[in-house]
């Protein structure tokens, strides 16, 4: 049944910066999916548009940022004469835990979905207690 | 543990917007074409043809169909997402499920020369005018 739901459009949510741009432009954060298992903590970000070489993510002091810059000039020449959904960057930071084992921390961008792999440090894995 | 967010101002925005548009233009028409609905199209013009660009992530390329007729292009399909098994959800914002959109053109169009590319997410549909809808410059004898 959940496969057959019908998808109704989602409006994008612009971000809101403590800094203000010196140079005007627009960015939207992606719609995120988190989801965790024992082994790592997965973020999928949407980002329609976006090709691998323009995505930076980076972890600084425990929070991990993802920035990607579409390209405009795939717009140059073309005259909008209906539109109903807006474009631009994308920008989202999360918060990490020091579970996570940041030097691990691996990327793959495929069909405008990154999938962001946070894998747990050793000594945040569960374990099985033995009863002796 | 499921949460969607949204925001109502911008739902309320939403809809002016899409008052405005469909009053501002004849793409839609008056026809069962969904405006609103998923997925979301901007349409541009290129000299003389459209091009209509869809924001379609994580749709795979086998699932999209485009069929074109005269006056209409359908945009059908499915969108699925996956979570790894026993995963537990911390955050759930993307959605997924069928959707099927037609787009009435307000030209007349020839249906064999629509060209559709799908890359990174972002579907480009490029629509050529029919040869006999294009204008015609007519000598003075």
């Amino acid at each position: 049944m959940a496969s057959q739901q019908e998808l109704q459009v989602q409006q994008k949510r612009e971000v809101e910066k403590k800094q203000e741009n010196t140079v005007p432009s627009r960015a939207f954060l992606p719609v995120t999916d988190i989801f965790e298992t024992d082994q790592a903590l997965t973020v999928v970000l949407e980002m329609p548009g976006v090709v691998k070489e323009n995505v930076d993510v980076g972890v600084e002091s425990d929070i991990l940022t993802i920035e990607a810059r579409i390209d405009y000039s795939k717009y140059e020449g073309l005259q909008p004469v209906y539109t109903e959904y807006n474009i631009g960057h994308y920008a989202r930071s999360f918060r990490i835990s020091s579970k996570i084992d940041q030097s691990e921390i691996s990327a793959e961008l495929k069909d405008g979905v990154m999938t962001l792999v946070l894998p747990k440090a050793e000594k945040a894995k569960p374990r099985k207690i033995k009863v002796s | 543990m499921m949460t969607n967010f949204s925001d109502p101002f911008e739902a309320l925005f939403a809809i002016q917007r899409a008052l405005d548009a469909r009053k501002a233009s004849d793409w839609m028409g008056s026809r069962t074409t969904g405006i609103g609905s998923f997925p979301p199209i901007n349409i541009f013009q290129q000299n003389d043809d459209f091009v209509a660009i869809v924001e379609l992530p994580g749709v795979d390329k086998n699932d999209l169909e485009i069929a074109a007729k005269e006056h209409t292009i359908r945009i059908s399909g499915q969108k699925t997402v996956k979570y790894d098994e026993g995963a537990s959800i911390h955050r759930r914002e993307r959605v997924w499920g069928v959707f099927d959109r037609t787009i009435s053109v307000p030209i007349q169009i020839d249906p064999d020369a629509v060209k559709a590319e799908y890359c990174d997410g972002v579907l480009a549909l490029f629509i050529p005018r029919a040869e006999s809808d294009k204008p015609r410059t007519i000598k003075i004898q």
